[in-house]
């Protein structure tokens, strides 16, 4: 073992330096090197989610043709719908709400043209495990609070003990309720959109985009990005 | 000190989580199940190789006023590139471990390892107590994973193992992973003292 | 009312300690005492308000609009190494009486994970600057009520016959346990 390096200012400093200038350089090159794969695996995963929610085939690119709307309590719903040769068949809703047991829950519900739900995906959600983390398999098809089919409106879907027709989630009511507002709020803004049914071009807004970035809004990484160019 | 036991230190005699009680952040939060407490095990021991090999090779360029931050600067370069190999190639894992990957930077194995191992040591040896740590801290991670998985959801590794409606809920959720990580001690201290 | 919400979600619901499971070194380590665990309590709150701010800061100036993100880890640690060692100067010189209380606490903290984990945190949640230090500081008193109940727990556990094998950090990880139970019944009203 040869001798320590001595500790004095010039030393310290050189080294100190020229560490961090390797391992930052060696950081860059690794983020240059995965950058894209980790933007495709994101990108993928709300590509399956939209897949999933849609029942029927589909030949648009949703995500291109997505467009965003505000909500009032300074959040942002993302909508992509989906067109066979340019007819709408469904619309994928990327939706959220703030009243989990454990904070926010966010859901891709899908929606038939007629406005009833074709299916939906739970994005993230912090509900505890083996409760209210059920709720990605509950209210599907097979599940025992099924929602599939049902159409919200503009009214909304509400659990059997608040007097609606859904079966809750067996001792996780509040998660139960979170995740109907969620469906609910994506289902009011998308009635509230009547452009979507009559197969017109939904709006591209542009303009709400920047709007919502400029908020503490949760933005997507998508959004976020649009922001920082 | 033989290579051999550079490597099995850190897997019995010295384990970092049953026996020398570090790192114990990531051991209670990501063990809900078995995966997860592997995926976090073994990004652990990637970082602990690689900060070792390169602290034992650099040690003696580094005045000793400036070898802490030195070494958490190269500690936590490599805890970026597991961070980012992982959103990449292995997302959903990346997503269940969240916060504690980059964490990792902060385990305290990882810079007392340095400190304590490598930048005294050479090389291959470094290497080889890393690996030792790192699958000394996987396997714990592993084993209290299975434990809280088996009974908070009756499950090992995603596979049922009880009926589907079992399970002791508490086991997954924060106290479990007290419980669990104390009552394996206090069993792994037994057959250590027996022995 | 946001920033009250803001502090019971930290100290109670989402303990750090108890339910985000950061921390837990020197929840283990500092905890035979009462009076180390107020020392231990002031020393993090002072460290982590102070790098909440300056982490926060360089991330909204430095790593946003230049696009590097990537390097988050690395300058938040070394932040946090600098501001320790920097507190600690600065503290020997002004103020010694405080230097002898927290003084051996200081260098503890660079690796509690819970500081750079706020950081982090913070980020992620999108929270502003004033949001930010309201969450460091209430995280900061979440810990310091956790590690002063616990270690008060531990002062009685000294008086109690606690069978061979629990004895030490068993024993101690159970009644952690416990006590997280005990905070799991703040769940859900926020």
């Amino acid at each position: 073992m040869g001798k320590k390096l001595e500790s004095n200012f010039k030393n310290m400093v050189l080294v100190l330096f020229s560490v961090t200038l390797i391992s930052s350089a060696a950081v860059a090159y690794v983020n240059s090197l995965t950058i894209a794969s980790i933007n495709k695996a994101k990108e993928t995963k709300q590509a399956n989610a939209i897949r999933q929610v849609i029942p029927g085939a589909f030949n648009n690119d949703p995500v291109a043709d997505t467009w965003k709307v505000e909500t009032p309590d300074g959040g942002t719903l993302e909508f992509f719908p989906a067109k066979q040769d340019g007819e709408t068949v469904g619309t994928a809703v990327k939706t959220y709400t703030k009243n989990g047991f454990g904070g926010e829950v966010w859901l891709m519900v899908g929606f038939n043209p007629d406005g009833s739900i074709s299916n939906y995906s739970v994005l993230e959600h912090k509900e505890t495990p083996g409760l209210g983390s059920k709720m990605d398999q509950w209210f599907t098809k097979d599940g025992k609070g099924s929602i599939i089919g049902k159409k919200p409106g503009t009214t909304g879907l509400k659990v059997k003990k608040d007097g609606g027709d859904v079966d809750a989630i067996t001792a996780a009511t509040i998660s139960s309720r979170a995740f109907l507002d969620a469906v609910n709020r994506a289902s009011a803004a998308l009635a509230g959109n009547a452009d979507v049914y009559s197969g017109a071009t939904p709006k591209a807004t542009p303009d709400t985009t920047q709007a919502v970035c400029g908020k503490k809004a949760t933005c997507d990484s998508l959004c976020n990005q649009n922001c920082k160019h | 000190m033989s290579n051999l036991s550079n490597l099995t230190r850190g897997l019995f005699k010295e384990n970092p989580t049953f026996v020398l009680l570090l790192g114990m952040c990531p051991t209670l939060g990501v063990t809900t199940s078995a995966i997860n407490g592997m995926g976090m095990g073994l990004a652990t021991a990637f970082v602990l190789v690689m900060s070792n090999l390169v602290i034992s090779l650099v040690a003696n360029s580094i005045p000793d006023k400036i070898r802490i931050p030195s070494f958490i600067v190269i500690i936590a370069a490599f805890v970026t590139i597991v961070d980012m190999s992982m959103a990449a190639y292995l997302p959903s894992l990346h997503e269940s471990l969240g916060l504690f990957i980059p964490l990792i930077v902060v385990n305290c194995i990882v810079l007392g390892r340095a400190e304590a191992f490598a930048s005294k040591n050479g090389a291959f040896a470094s290497m080889l107590d890393g690996l030792g740590m790192g699958l000394g801290f996987t396997m714990s991670l592993t084993i209290l994973g299975c434990v809280r998985e088996l009974l908070g959801s009756g499950k090992i590794f995603n596979l049922p193992v009880f009926n589907e409606n079992y399970g002791m809920l508490v086991f997954v959720l924060a106290p479990g992973a007290f419980l669990a990580l104390g009552y394996l001690i206090a069993f792994i201290n037994r057959i250590r003292k027996t022995n | 009312m946001e920033y009250i919400l803001i502090f019971i979600a930290a100290v109670f619901v989402n303990n750090i300690v108890l339910a985000q499971f950061l921390g837990i070194c020197p929840f283990l380590g500092v905890s035979k005492k009462v009076s180390t665990a107020l020392g231990m309590t002031g020393a993090v709150t002072f460290v982590m308000v102070l790098a909440t701010l300056v982490t926060f800061i360089v991330q909204k100036t430095i790593l946003d609009p230049f696009n590097i993100g990537f390097m988050q880890t690395i300058t938040f640690i070394l932040i946090i190494a600098a501001l320790v060692q920097m507190v600690e100067i600065i503290l020997k010189k002004v103020s010694p009486a405080l230097y002898q209380a927290l003084g051996v606490f200081l260098p503890l903290i660079t690796t509690n994970c819970a500081v750079l984990g706020v950081a982090i945190m913070v980020i992620q949640k999108e929270f502003n600057l004033l949001e930010s230090i309201v969450f460091a500081a209430s995280i900061a008193i979440g810990f310091g009520l956790a590690l002063t109940i616990f270690a008060g727990i531990r002062e009685q556990l000294n008086l109690v016959n606690v069978p061979k094998g629990m004895q030490g950090s068993p024993i101690a990880l159970v009644t952690a346990g416990l006590l997280a139970m005990a905070f799991m019944g703040f769940s859900g009203i926020v």
